[in-house]
């Protein structure tokens, strides 16, 4: 769309200008901050400069639950994008099912993150849970708790059945908003569905589907209470992602200079990969 | 129709899935914490209200949700308040920076939170704002705000800028036009931007505990109560649990049929 020259255009946004940079630049200094020190007290400081960088970029550690968010964040996307787009695409458009539907989907999200661990945690269990148990009975040997695979598929179909429905919300709006005199033009040329689908609305949801993919990518790539509540990180450290890390640098050790270098090396790679995204995205809109 | 049938197949299968862990929590809601742990059943045995009665009658529980659903509306009426303009700043006009401004918004959500809770802490200290549920909407804005902002960022790019000049020659104002014409006309869009402010600022812990004490404590910090010297209380939490989805079934309730409902072209 072409859009009109208008500097004056800065008072609209001026609000949220403000809003936004009183609760992030103070914080984000902050760190920047702790992460160039060696701190011992509140007086006393050293200014070390890179040192906590490269200490926290030769850790292990980082290596190895980074290449783990990295799995676990792809693996998300991969089934939650899809899955989002076709559940939107099955929903009813109008009338009371419709309703009854958006109800339906919104629920998981309404529940508190500790708490849809701790669902899942009993749920998946083999003696006193529906998921487990059954899955047993079937003749599987399902235990979260101590089979690595088992973990990750738990936390994977956990993450599915929380945030699905959030891609499917958004994919759903996003069809909402399409004038139904396109679906008239197609029915007139006699399109296929898939080709109603091709060009009209994969089309027009790009600007929805922009933001569930970059939602879901840095939401899963910070994904921390799921985890934590279901194995605390196990079995050994199989399921322990960045966030936990992060966590148990900060609180566990009380490690402030390295865990906030850490922290700014983490941002930096979310705001990599959300802006690698987010530009190829915009790009093959342009082709 | 062959191809509804399946629709209504695959949707169907969807909603079982997303409901049998959903049941599973209400199944739990009303028993007992021995039955809870002691072996597998689908239903209540010893059918039971006690984890609702601690909840509706301690007002350390009952608080937790006025708490919640005060800061949280709090921040809906912000996010919704300021996003708007600032959307369709970006959505029709160039100026200054507005495209490195645009991304530098959605960095804000892209921070571990982890990292912002001591600095916060101290923020909101400082100006006297600490334990208030004031503190925890502002605080909430960092996330919320550039996601709506993103959101119907969207919602208005697809409408048509001829609308806006159309309603100008038609001699409305700037205001006039934005209330009258164009918010209806994104309606879907506003519906889901107001759901997901609220569904993420409803469910989010870390921040909301951090900057609360004794007088604003939120729901989902109290929730973590129950898990004591004793071991988890799990019949409670189930129940305390059931209770957080009703307050976001009301507000989805509400905005449903902004979400639900498409615009037409020409309507000018």
């Amino acid at each position: 769309m072409n859009k009109v020259e208008n500097n004056k255009a800065w008072f609209l946004v001026l609000p949220v200008f403000l809003l936004v940079a009183f609760s992030a630049i103070v914080p984000l200094m902050t760190v920047v901050n702790y992460s160039v020190q060696d701190i011992f007290d509140q007086n006393h400081a050293v200014f070390v400069g890179a040192e906590w960088y490269q200490e926290v970029l030769r850790d292990p550690r980082l290596h190895d639950s980074l290449l783990r968010q990295f799995m676990f964040s792809f693996a998300v996307l991969l089934i939650e994008i899809p899955l989002g787009i076709a559940v939107a695409l099955m929903m009813p458009t109008k009338g009371k099912m419709a309703s009854l539907s958006l109800i339906l989907l919104a629920i998981p999200l309404l529940i508190p993150w500790n708490v849809v661990g701790t669902i899942w945690q009993i749920f998946g269990r083999a003696d006193i849970g529906l998921f487990g148990w059954t899955l047993n009975s079937l003749g599987m040997d399902y235990n979260y708790a101590s089979n690595t695979g088992d973990a990750w598929a738990t936390v994977l179909l956990m993450d599915v059945w929380h945030w699905t429905s959030l891609v499917a919300l958004l994919c759903y709006s996003g069809l909402r908003a399409i004038p139904e005199a396109f679906y008239q033009a197609a029915r007139i040329d006699r399109a296929s569905k898939w080709a109603v689908f091709r060009h009209i609305q994969l089309p027009r949801l790009k600007n929805v589907l922009v933001i569930g993919v970059l939602l879901r990518f840095m939401d899963s790539f910070m994904i921390y209470t799921e985890p934590f509540v279901l194995t605390g990180g196990g079995p050994g450290n199989s399921t322990t992602f960045l966030s936990q890390t992060l966590t148990k640098m900060a609180v566990g050790q009380f490690d402030l200079g390295p865990a906030a270098a850490f922290s700014l090396i983490y941002f930096l790679i979310v705001l990599l990969v959300s802006w690698l995204f987010f530009t190829t995205i915009t790009h093959m809109d342009k082709e | 129709m062959n191809m509804s049938k399946q629709k209504i197949i695959g949707l169907s299968l969807y909603v079982l899935f997303i409901l049998v862990p959903i049941y599973w929590l209400v199944n739990m809601s009303f028993k007992t914490n021995e039955e809870i742990l002691g072996g597998l059943s689908l239903w209540p045995q010893n059918f039971t209200f006690d984890n609702y009665m601690v909840i509706f009658t301690d007002p350390s529980w009952y608080m937790g949700y006025f708490n919640s659903m005060y800061y949280v509306s709090l921040n809906v009426i912000i996010t919704l308040t300021v996003a708007l303009p600032a959307a369709y700043a970006f959505s029709r006009y160039k100026f200054l920076g507005d495209k490195h401004m645009f991304f530098w918004l959605l960095t804000n959500r892209m921070a571990p939170p982890a990292v912002f809770l001591l600095p916060f802490f101290q923020l909101y200290s400082s100006v006297g704002l600490f334990d208030t549920p004031i503190a925890v909407a502002l605080a909430h804005c960092l996330f919320n705000v550039p996601l709506a902002v993103w959101i119907l960022e969207g919602f208005m790019s697809g409408v048509p800028r001829e609308i806006d000049e159309t309603a100008y020659i038609d001699g409305y104002s700037f205001p006039r036009f934005f209330v009258r014409i164009f918010l209806p006309m994104i309606r879907s869009g506003i519906g889901v931007t107001a759901f997901f402010a609220f569904m993420f600022s409803w469910v989010e812990l870390l921040l909301a505990r951090t900057l609360t004490s004794v007088e604003a404590k939120p729901i989902a910090a109290v929730m973590t109560r129950t898990i004591g010297a004793a071991g988890i209380d799990w019949g409670v939490l189930a129940a305390a649990g059931v209770l957080t989805i009703l307050p976001g079934l009301l507000v989805i309730w509400f905005v449903r049929n902004h979400v639900a409902k498409g615009f037409a072209l020409g309507r000018v």
